[in-house]
């Protein structure tokens, strides 16, 4: 009795599975690969949710030009083995026209000579500037370069009249790039680095580091981390009474930052993607209505504020939909169609792919803010 | 500023990191002192001291001077559950083999905690505000005299136990000789069980105490771990004062470091020191070869 039941269920089941197979094929499929668990978290986490979300609602309003997107998501865990074996299957057995992500540098790395070899077009969501230097053909990517970051706040010092740095980076491999960017881009901006110094990504104090700098003959101080080091380089340079001007890096640019270093974040500034300051943006700013309707969307969908990660996987998705509605269809169209990608105002900033920048922004996509009242205000 | 008030800011940060060092330091080695092994899942009550100090605050909004001791309980609780379920069952077992349960349990710890309360990092608020005390142009927190305070009562308080109570002592003499602490009526398992119990409390305590400086994560409790186990190397494993004057030493010496030579090597030098100690003075800075223990 028992096995019959068994054996007519898996034949409903299959029935059932081949069906809603074969609605699939009018589809047009696109692989994501996000870090949602492991260290990288939280970027996937974000990316995936967004992305979700972004492909529900064009579906929800009739699909591009007809035809329904399938997003199909596999968790890499921030391994770029896994990323690599997951990209392999999105082309293989999924067979996929486009794959979003991987979440992080190294495994973008680790996945483009698959996507370049089966030519299929990725569009990575990880920051490192090596991704689309030198150009792939296949491969482009929509965070933003750390190098934007750095000439985003060298510019404003020097609009301040101040030159004279000290830098305090993480010895991680997010503070050694944004170290390198740092020096090698000071002389363009008449910058002179006095101090540079480094901190443990787990170190708990900072004050002798603060202490070194606070001797020196620096003007401001620039920090490159990510949560939680700033935060407590923050509350000691306060404890210090540091009368530097702390300068961040865009890795600490969300609310977290905010409630982490608590009185001691007031008058940081940083440069930071537009996201979230979007309310506060000039209304002639090309993007605020992308980053208004890209906020509010997440906010109702997830109970949270959207943040930079998932803005990577909103950009990834809308260009892709752009390309499509231009009547790109296979790979191969979908790849000239994202190089000819002119003015799309996204979340990370306004695109202009070429056939020599597949990364698309300048440092247009950052903005200037400054921590006044626990807030985000736009620096002056 | 002029290089002696920059030494004395490096000497100030460097002490009140040290004491937490040393506070960990002690847990790491009453325990030994009780079972001859190394408990590498003391980090890990530093962490649940202040998880739980979180969760408690935020979750259950109970005040601070409820959350703290509460905490430090629970996580006593933890440590007692760690030696009946991980340590009790295996106790024929060699010491090497307990070493690396501890670093499972240590496994497990973190990754229970990262499982209720996520991978974000959490501030909890200083016990009594913000404002920066001037000492000779070098600046102390409030917060840094909390924890050099309550580093010197627990201390205290462990010397007291160790010499003046009956468990205090039986305790001591299940570390010079189990077996002939057994042999006149000492309940040598009790002593263990308690040993587990008074580390978590104290690695709890020096987590909370920390956590509105330093902040607080499901993963702190590796690296504080490593570094009061150090702290306790430096010491010779006893649980009195030669192991707070380890970690002591060991705040100052990375505080030093990291100011006057490059802070890229901050870690490296508390590695370096243990190396040292335990290549050349395996019974510690201050031991003599054979010296007693507690």
């Amino acid at each position: 009795m028992l096995a019959r039941m068994t054996t007519v269920l898996t034949l409903i089941a299959t029935l059932l599975l081949t069906a809603s197979f074969a609605v699939a094929a009018d589809t047009i499929k696109i692989g994501g690969l996000f870090a949602v668990t492991g260290p990288p978290a939280f970027l996937g986490e974000p990316e995936r949710n967004t992305a979700k979300m972004v492909v529900d609602e064009i579906n929800k309003a009739g699909g591009i030009k007809g035809q329904k997107l399938e997003l199909i998501v596999y968790d890499t865990a921030g391994d770029a083995t896994k990323a690599v074996q997951m990209a392999t299957k999105l082309i293989r057995d999924d067979q996929v026209v486009a794959i979003i992500g991987p979440s992080t540098t190294g495994e973008t790395m680790a996945v483009i000579p698959v996507v370049e070899k089966a030519r299929i077009p990725l569009i990575s969501c990880a920051a490192g500037s090596k991704i689309t230097d030198p150009v792939k053909r296949y491969v482009f990517k929509t965070a933003q370069n750390d190098a934007l970051a750095v000439e985003r706040i060298y510019d404003y010092l020097k609009r301040q009249k101040q030159n004279r740095v000290a830098l305090l980076t993480v010895s991680d491999g997010f503070g050694a790039s944004g170290r390198e960017q740092l020096k090698s881009l000071a002389p363009r901006f008449g910058m002179q680095i006095v101090v540079d110094d480094t901190y443990g990504p787990k170190d708990t104090d900072m004050t002798s580091q603060l202490t070194k700098i606070r001797a020196s003959q620096a003007q401001v101080l620039i920090v490159w981390g990510t949560n939680p080091g700033p935060a407590v380089i923050a509350k000691n340079a306060k404890q210090l009474g540091l009368k530097l001007p702390l300068y961040m890096s865009h890795g600490v640019s969300s609310k977290k930052f905010i409630a982490l270093a608590g009185d001691a974040a007031e008058g940081v500034r940083l440069p930071s993607g537009k996201v979230v300051v979007a309310d506060v943006l000039p209304k002639k700013d090309p993007q605020k209505a992308s980053l208004l309707a890209f906020v509010k969307d997440y906010q109702n969908h997830y109970k949270q504020e959207g943040d930079h990660f998932g803005g990577h996987a909103w950009d990834a998705i809308m260009l892709l939909k752009g390309t499509i509605e231009r009547g790109a269809i296979t790979a191969e169209s979908i790849r000239d169609g994202l190089e000819n990608t002119r003015q799309f105002h996204g979340i990370g900033g306004t695109f202009t792919y070429s056939a020599t920048d597949h990364a698309g922004l300048n440092k247009d996509a950052f903005v200037m803010v400054e921590i006044r009242n626990k807030d985000w205000s736009l620096a002056k | 500023m002029e290089l002696g008030t920059q030494l004395l800011q490096y000497l100030l940060s460097g002490l009140s990191t040290g004491a937490i060092y040393a506070l960990i330091g002690i847990g790491f080695s009453i325990i030994y002192n009780a079972t001859g092994i190394i408990n590498f899942a003391q980090g890990e009550f530093v962490m649940l001291g202040g998880m739980l100090t979180l969760f408690l605050l935020s979750v259950l909004q109970l005040p601070l001077w409820i959350a703290i001791p509460l905490a430090v309980l629970l996580a006593a609780l933890v440590g007692l559950l760690f030696e009946r379920l991980a340590i009790r069952p295996l106790r024929k077992a060699s010491p090497i083999s307990l070493v690396i349960i501890t670093i499972g349990g240590a496994i497990l710890i973190r990754g229970l905690a990262m499982l209720i309360w996520g991978k974000d990092t959490h501030s909890l608020p200083s016990f009594s505000g913000d404002e920066p005390i001037m000492l000779a142009g070098a600046t102390l927190l409030p917060q840094h005299l909390w924890i050099l305070g309550i580093t010197l009562l627990l201390i205290g308080l462990n010397k007291w136990f160790f010499s003046h109570t009956t468990s205090g002592k039986a305790m001591r003499a299940c570390s010079y000789n189990p077996r002939a602490a057994g042999l006149v009526g000492i309940d040598v398992r009790r002593m263990v069980l308690l040993s587990f119990v008074i580390s978590a409390a104290m690695g709890a305590l020096a987590g909370i105490i920390v956590a509105p400086l330093t902040m607080t994560a499901y993963d702190v409790g590796i690296m504080l771990g490593l570094k009061g186990f150090c702290a306790a190397i430096i010491g010779g494993m006893s649980s009195g004062l030669s192991t707070v004057i380890g970690g002591l030493i060991l705040g100052v010496l990375e505080s030093l470091g990291a100011g006057l030579i490059s802070s890229g090597y901050k870690d490296a030098i508390a590695f370096v020191i243990l190396l040292l100690i335990l290549f050349l003075r395996p019974q510690g800075l201050f031991g003599k070869p054979e010296s007693e223990r507690v």
